[in-house]
């Protein structure tokens, strides 16, 4: 596995960069692979037969095989040379997902077998999954990187590792590209019952039914559903074996939903798992909901870009310093 | 120790580089296949057998889907063949058991290939199988064996590296490519690798296969059975004109001594003789073939002192190398035409050139002793016994009739057929009888001028042996009493009469087969003074002729790792300096060589132009233009790559159309 560990320490760490990576031949590394010392020891091996036995074509293809190794180094750093490498936007995933790292790779001719990988940090046991790519000269190439989501907020993309033993393996030549990218890791959610609405206008009934046009769908019903929507029909068929069922409207005026972080009282990251959970429950659901975390508040509305502001808001949620203390 | 290992092999991953995948395998098949296949030639037939059966299930295996074959299996196998090869070759290990073994086993891997460390390791066995072919020939077609073989090898190790979607020919293809730009640094390394001559230690005995030659020892029968040998035994080049044919004796071994069977090598004295050099001497470079004895096989009389070997002249004026030729041998040699050979005899030589077995061949004895009464001068009774041959009915075959107890006897009265060792034995036996000095010298006798590269071929079917006899005050005098056998005397057996008959050598006419067989052996023979005569003297002489005069190792190993470096650093440059991309589709390309025509008749073909948009401004003058635009676009957007003719066509349709554009029409819109 490339790079050696012993030789770690002596490769610069450099910052990630924006932007296009181009690969230039100072950041390309190379050594001989287990294969090349194989071959090595195999040649040398040869050349005492030809000595001893006096073999001129032995000498010849001694060194015919080591000038093709010669060759095939130089071939084998070209296969870096070169290489573009950028970072596109990642989709955000939640914590304990495995973030997948978008990346497209391009060169200005064919460079087959590269193999892409996330580089361990030391104290990891199991190294990142690689992933080959044989890229065809003149296009972008997309890949992506997995990379387990532990923790919520931004995960940076690690440096990278791309290296390659093309073409006899001889030889590996490996490199360093770090380029900036980061996803956005929602918080794991805790999916627990909604909490109570509260009234919208002056009707007070929650859900409000004078806005219900259209059927849009059936959800489990929970303790705080009104009878007047549960699937009756539905529970009949089912034979009274299955949950109720309560039916969904859309159109209508929809019911308002606070989800507050003083609802709750655990810990910090039960707290925001549970947000999260509700906000994708409420989502899921059709309701208008707002979130109010301490010192933001995103007042209640519905649709794939408040969900997304929401969780955002909790990934990134850091409780001000004491503040915690003060409220537990 | 786990800490260690970490470094080839990560536990727990098999990381994707280490995959093999079952398209691989017949490659490495291929493989196998192309190292082991000329070695089947020289391997017992069971061996052979159970090789080619070993490949063939291996190709089995492939079809039905690839498993490793069970341990136990293997292992019998294993057993098996190392057995085989015990009970074969003895359980000394040697050079033909090694290859044996080391052929077995390739192709035993074959059947447990689990990822691609072992792939890797197989192909080191191929590389190593390659280099003992040469053990057995190293001549022009093992060379290109070589290239042939490296290119397949070299291929199953791209493909196991590289996309193994790759089909046959870019891959072949781009190892050719590998391989050629490999071939400057070979040559360089070739060259100025400092040659040590070897062996570096004791080799086992069976390191050199018997080889055919003269003998130490002249028996009827010892020559003629080179007679059917068409192999060379050594080649001239001589740096002026070649002598005449009745010159060329090639002296080889003397034998003075007759047991009454055997003639022997009596004098082992190696005090060189007195060579009284006269005339011009003859200077060529022979380049003898290995013959695993001491002797070189100079013209006579050669100059012992300007041999460009350690050598040594014997007594009898034979040339002793010091090293035995145990590999083809490149010589500087001088040689004299014109010479005396010990024009003084001591007593004690004299009486061991004069020694004849007791109670062996009374009717000769009796018959010498008759001419002796007659004259006593050796040049008399030398002719006597010529006259004697010729006049008697002697005839020469290479098949005469078994001999009794007296074997001059029988020869001279009885059966009076036989070759060129019966005559020099029975002449030198007559001689000494008569109690002239006289003694049997063995070589070659002529040659064959290759007249494409001006060598000349001595074969081992020109072995020959003639007399020689010592007259007083003149020294030893070649005699060849075969010579005398008038040529209708020779028995209708063609090669027989080649080697009494064969022409001058100039103005032969050479017919084609003839004349392909030169080019053949001209090539072989530059082959040979190329690859198999480099030695640390060759390569100082090469050395010398390049302005690096009697360098010294410290100067060689300089001298190579400059070249190496100059080599690797042009070929790095080559490699890697960015080259402008070409368009990847022929259209395009065709597209912009007429732009760069039009923009040489002062068109201007701005780049943001497209193709089509060119065309129809341009529709007045170059209408052809129109449809060289639509090929672009049917190769670009849809998807039908045009015909090279049809675009070469169209080009040259833009090229005649219009003539040379005005200027205003052109430059209007730039």
């Amino acid at each position: 596995m490339f790079p050696p560990d012993f030789l770690r320490r002596f490769i610069r760490k450099r910052a990630p960069e924006a932007g296009t990576i181009r690969l230039q031949r100072q950041r390309i590394h190379i050594l001989p692979t287990g294969t090349g010392i194989l071959y090595a020891v195999t040649l040398l091996a040869m050349l005492i037969g030809a000595i001893n036995y006096d073999l001129g074509l032995g000498h010849a293809l001694v060194f015919l095989l080591a000038s093709l190794a010669l060759v095939s180094m130089v071939h084998c750093h070209k296969n870096l040379l070169g290489l573009k490498l950028r970072a596109l936007e990642n989709p955000p995933v939640h914590a304990g997902e495995t973030a997948q790292f978008h990346l497209l790779a391009a060169a200005p001719d064919a460079r087959p077998a590269l193999e892409w990988r996330i580089d361990e940090t030391p104290g990891e046991e199991t190294p990142h999954p690689a992933q080959i790519l044989h890229l065809p000269g003149n296009v972008e190439t997309h890949f992506c990187l997995g990379m387990a989501a532990r923790r919520r907020g931004w995960l940076v993309l690690p440096r990278l590792v791309v290296q390659s033993r093309y073409p006899l393996g001889l030889f590996c030549a490996w490199s360093h590209p770090w380029p900036e990218a980061r996803c956005l890791v929602y918080p794991r959610p805790i999916f627990m019952p909604l909490p109570p609405g509260q009234p919208i206008g002056k009707s007070g009934a929650w859900p409000s039914r004078e806005g219900d046009d259209d059927f849009a769908g059936l959800r489990e019903r929970q303790s705080a559903d009104s009878l007047r929507h549960i699937a009756w029909k539905a529970a009949a068929r089912d034979g009274g074996e299955k949950p109720l069922l309560i039916k969904l409207f859309s159109g209508g005026a929809k019911a308002e939903l606070w989800l507050d972080w003083t609802q709750l009282n655990v810990d910090v990251e039960t707290r925001v798992s549970l947000l999260a959970g509700w906000v994708i429950r409420a989502e899921e659901a059709g309701y208008a909901y707002g979130l109010s975390l301490p010192g933001v508040r995103f007042a209640p509305a519905r649709g794939a870009f408040h969900k997304h502001r929401c969780l955002k808001a909790l990934a990134l949620y850091a409780p001000a310093p004491g503040a915690a203390a003060a409220r537990n | 120790m786990k800490r260690r290992l970490r470094f080839w092999r990560r536990e727990g991953t098999v990381a994707p580089s280490l995959y093999l995948a079952h398209i691989h395998l017949p490659w490495l098949g291929a493989a196998v296949l192309t190292t082991t296949l000329p070695h089947i030639y020289h391997l017992p037939v069971w061996l052979a057998a159970s090789i080619v059966s070993l490949l063939l299930y291996s190709a089995m295996q492939w079809r039905r889907g690839y498993r490793v074959t069970p341990a136990w299996i293997r292992i019998l196998l294993v057993l098996l063949a190392c057995a085989g090869i015990a009970f074969q070759y003895g359980f000394n290990p040697g050079r033909d058991s090694g290859v044996a073994m080391l052929a077995v086993l390739s192709s035993m891997k074959l059947m447990e290939l689990k990822d691609r460390r072992d792939s890797v390791v197989l192909l080191m066995l191929c590389h190593f199988l390659l280099l003992t072919h040469y053990f057995y020939s190293q001549n022009l077609l093992t060379g290109l064996w070589l290239i042939f073989s490296t290119l397949i090898v070299t291929a199953t190790l791209l493909h196991i590296h590289a996309d193994a979607r790759v089909s046959i020919r870019p891959l072949l293809a781009f190892a050719a490519r590998l391989i050629c730009q490999a071939l400057p640094f070979m040559l360089a390394l070739y060259l100025l690798f400092p040659r040590i001559s070897g062996p570096l230690w004791g080799m086992p005995q069976d390191a050199y296969g018997a080889r055919t030659g003269l003998g130490d020892s002249m028996s009827p029968g010892s020559i003629s059975r080179l007679y059917d040998d068409d192999a060379i035994a050594l080649r001239v080049q001589f740096s002026g004109v070649v002598p005449p044919r009745r010159q060329l004796y090639w002296r080889g071994p003397v034998f003075n001594y007759y047991d009454g069977r055997v003639w022997r090598n009596g004098d082992f004295s190696m005090r060189p003789p007195a060579v009284e050099k006269r005339g011009q001497p003859l200077r060529y470079v022979m380049t003898l073939e290995a013959h695993q004895r001491n002797w070189l096989l100079p013209l006579e009389m050669p100059d012992p002192r300007a041999i460009g070997l350690e050598s040594r002249m014997s007594a009898s004026g034979v040339l002793w190398s010091v090293q035995p030729i145990l590999v083809r041998t490149r010589v500087e040699m001088l040689s004299y035409p014109d010479y005396r050979l010990e024009v003084n005899l001591s007593p004690n030589r004299r009486t061991d050139n004069l020694q004849l077995p007791e109670n062996y061949n009374p009717r000769t004895r009796a018959l010498a002793a008759s001419w002796r009464e007659e004259t006593a001068d050796p040049r008399q009774l030398a002719a006597r016994a010529l006259d004697y041959f010729q006049r008697e009915n002697f005839f020469y075959t290479l098949d005469p009739p078994l001999s009794g107890a007296n074997a001059v006897d029988d020869f001279l009265f009885n059966t009076r057929l036989g070759f060129c060792e019966h005559y020099a034995a029975a002449f030198v036996t007559l001689m000494r009888a008569a109690g002239v000095p006289a003694r049997v010298v063995t070589g070659y006798l002529g040659g064959e001028l290759n007249p494409i590269d001006g060598f000349l071929v001595v074969r081992q079917s020109a072995a020959h042996a003639w007399a020689e006899i010592w007259i007083a005050g003149e020294g030893w005098r070649r005699i060849d009493p075969t010579a005398a056998i008038p040529e209708d005397r020779v028995a209708a057996d063609v090669r027989a009469a080649r080697l009494i008959t064969a022409p001058e050598f100039a103005g032969q006419a050479v017919g084609w087969l003839q004349q392909a067989r030169y080019r053949w052996e001209a090539m072989n023979n530059r082959w040979n003074q190329w690859v198999l005569g480099y030695t640390p003297e060759r390569q100082r002489e090469i050395l010398a002729a390049l302005g690096l005069a009697d360098p010294s190792l410290r100067h060689i190993l300089l001298a190579l790792v400059a070249v190496m470096g100059v080599l690797t650093l042009g070929f790095a440059f080559w490699l890697l300096y960015p080259r402008r991309a070409k368009p990847v589709d022929s259209a395009l390309r065709v597209w912009q060589k007429a732009l760069i025509w039009l923009r040489k008749n002062g068109v201007a073909t701005p780049r943001w132009e497209t193709p089509l948009a060119l065309a129809q401004r341009l529709s007045a003058r170059h209408p052809a233009l129109l449809n060289l635009a639509q090929l672009v676009y049917a190769a670009r957007y849809e998807g039908q790559t045009p015909k090279s003719a049809s675009l070469r066509q169209a080009l040259n349709a833009v090229k005649q159309s219009g003539g040379r554009p005005t200027a205003n029409s052109g430059k209007s819109r730039a």
